[in-house]
């Protein structure tokens, strides 16, 4: 294994508050600049950067920060958007139920799961967390009762507390920042605590871990369970983004392009997933624009950035702000 | 009429299962001895598929087909293992698996590209095609028949090649300890060459078999590349034995899941709950299968010996 980047925690401090900080500011903004032009389209396209980066944040909290290359962690949004779209088939179209609902499917599967993966290490952890986002994709195409594998209309977005606070783009998308913003400091008081510095040393060297007396195994348990519930939550906001639910959220693919986005921003910062969901989105938006025949493009693009841009995009910056000074 | 239906899915299970092996033989020699998760290689059984159909277009002759398909399979995947894979045997997993999910985005979509999104096929051999009665009441198509015996075959030679050949203990060897191997004087980059090679040709082998009973379309080697991650996660990684047997025991769980749930479960359900909880408990068999065999054994049913 080659050394994973260092916890955010090591690095210098004025680029780990500065970066997110100007992250959030700029996400904040986006309304205010968007009024002028396209202001739909573009809430949109960014409320679905969020959404992703909400997800993918969670997930650096276990690649980045434990080692942990979960590559089913699509299953956890998919759980969440089928909880939004069977309630609301049934009748259920308030947040304060889907909501818990979601978080609780979530966090139920990466409890079972979790309590088999984390038995396993490498590559056989990829390969069943992978196994069973495939199960959960299976089981929902098989869902007759909800479209199966065409998938179910959400009736109609989420109302919170009886307020349709959700049908409109403006509100919408600064609820989404706020889970956002809510996500990313949950993880970033989670890594700094007494119970995230166990968890990353988890990763460093558990046979030392374990001689000092942690119990590594139930420190990633917890981790994946939060990691999922989180996932949970993003799912919760894509069904209600979409107002449509399909097998296809839990596709392996779909878990790729969240460990992308880890990596495309730089894993093990948080925030770099931000960055890594807005630049594949972006990327994605762009170039399938450009040619039906997009992935033919991100494809070789992806292993470029793999073979010569490690650290990603945060990398990049931490790179070029050296280099100027 | 049940004990036939019964005889019928095993041989389709045994058939799904051989496929399995031919997939997950390379993917475990390729993981074993170099290290390097490959999810693109089920790629490669897409490619087999692809190219079959192509040169049977080309030729009209099923054996010439199979022979160029293998060939061109084998060439394309040496230049995938000389343009990318050989860059990322010394990066860590998730390297590996992003740069891999690079090039199944690019090739899935190439394919499309070239040969459009419709489902292709490709006919059976005359000779080999039709029914056979394997007892009064059951008839069962030749073609199966074939694939279960050529994988069987296929799978004895490997046994013979890994076990009692030169090459074959190199991978053995290199399986338990690569560095080792290198530093007594093998020329490891070429050992990773054969092996991969080899891996290559046995999925695009797989692919060319089955393209006379299944659709050719983009993405058909994704969903059984995880079933083949499945079988050597259950049989253990590195082993050619466990590979083996986890794909027979996979490919006859996942058949007879789905072929008799419904009924099974309609003894204890009434008959509207067991057709919607069936498919969804037959989708879920394996996993759980998965999920048991870990849960007694994490490293698999026959993990290869030093790692």
């Amino acid at each position: 294994m080659v050394a994973l980047p260092a916890p955010a925690a090591q690095r210098s401090a004025p680029a780990d508050v500065i970066a997110p900080a100007l992250i959030f500011v700029a996400l904040a903004a986006v309304p205010l600049v968007a009024s002028v032009g396209a202001q739909t389209y573009v809430l949109d396209l960014v409320s679905r950067i969020m959404i992703f980066a909400i997800a993918a944040v969670a997930l650096d909290v276990l690649i980045g920060y434990g080692g942990l290359i979960s590559f089913g962690h699509a299953a956890f949004v998919g759980l969440g958007a089928y909880a939004v779209g069977i309630l609301s088939a049934h009748g259920f179209g308030d947040a304060l139920i889907a909501l818990p609902v979601a978080l609780a499917a979530s966090a139920l599967f990466a409890l079972a799961t979790g309590a088999v993966c984390l038995r396993t290490h490498g590559v056989y952890f990829i390969m069943i967390t992978l196994a069973f986002s495939q199960m959960m994709f299976f089981t929902a195409a098989s869902l007759a009762p909800y479209g199966g594998d065409d998938g179910l209309t959400v009736r109609a977005r989420s109302t919170i507390a009886g307020f349709a606070l959700m049908r409109d783009a403006l509100s919408f998308y600064y609820i989404v920042f706020a889970c956002l913003l809510a996500t990313y400091l949950l993880c970033r008081a989670l890594l700094g605590s007494r119970f995230g510095r166990v968890f990353c040393g988890g990763r460093e060297n558990p046979i030392r871990m374990a001689s000092i007396g942690y119990d590594v195994f139930r420190y990633q348990l917890v981790a994946y369970v939060i990691a999922g519930a989180i996932g949970g939550l993003s799912g919760f906001l894509l069904a209600n983004a979409v107002e449509f639910v399909s097998p296809a959220y839990m596709s392996w693919q779909r878990s790729g392009e969240l460990v992308i986005m880890v990596l495309l921003g730089g894993m093990g910062t948080l925030y770099g997933a931000v960055m890594g969901a807005a630049a594949f989105v972006l990327a994605e938006e762009w170039l399938s624009g450009l040619t039906e025949h997009w992935k033919m493009i991100f494809g070789p693009l992806l292993v470029l950035v793999v073979l010569f841009a490690r650290g990603g995009l945060v990398g990049l910056a931490a790179r070029l702000v050296r280099s100027k000074a | 009429m049940p004990i036939t239906l019964l005889i019928v899915q095993i041989l389709n299970g045994l058939q799904l299962g051989v496929i399995l092996f031919l997939i997950a033989a390379g993917l475990t020699l390729v993981f074993g001895v170099m290290n390097f998760v490959n999810l693109a290689h089920g790629v490669q059984y897409m490619l087999g598929a692809y190219l079959a159909v192509m040169f049977y277009g080309l030729t009209e002759n099923f054996a010439a087909a199979l022979v160029l398909a293998l060939a061109m399979a084998l060439l394309l995947g040496l230049a995938l293992e000389f343009a990318v894979f050989r860059h990322l045997y010394d990066r860590d997993h998730l390297d590996q698996v992003i740069a891999t999910l690079g090039v199944i985005l690019f090739v899935n979509q190439g394919v499309k590209f070239l040969w459009g999104a419709a489902p292709l096929s490709l006919p059976i051999p005359d000779i080999l095609s039709g029914s056979v009665v394997l007892m009064p009441g059951l008839l069962y198509p030749v073609w199966r028949l074939v694939v279960i015996l050529a994988g069987l075959l296929v799978a004895a030679l490997l046994f013979i090649l890994v076990a009692y050949t030169r090459v074959g203990m190199l991978v053995r060897a290199g399986a338990t300890n690569a560095p080792m191997v290198s530093a007594l004087g093998v020329n490891i980059r070429r050992l990773f060459m054969i092996v991969f090679g080899f891996g290559t040709m046995l999925a695009g082998f797989a692919g060319v078999m089955v393209a006379p009973i299944l659709s050719v379309e983009p993405g058909m080697g994704d969903s059984i590349l995880i079933l083949a991650f499945v079988v050597i996660v259950i049989g253990g990684i590195g082993s050619i034995r466990g590979a083996f047997l986890g794909a027979l025991l996979i490919g006859l769980v996942d058949t007879l899941g789905r072929s008799f749930s419904v009924d099974l479960l309609r003894l204890v359900l009434d008959p509207s709950a067991a057709r919607t909880v069936g498919p969804a408990l037959a989708s879920m068999l394996i996993y759980l299968l998965m999920a048991l065999v870990l849960f007694i054994r994490p490293a698999g049913l026959f993990p290869a010996q030093g790692r």
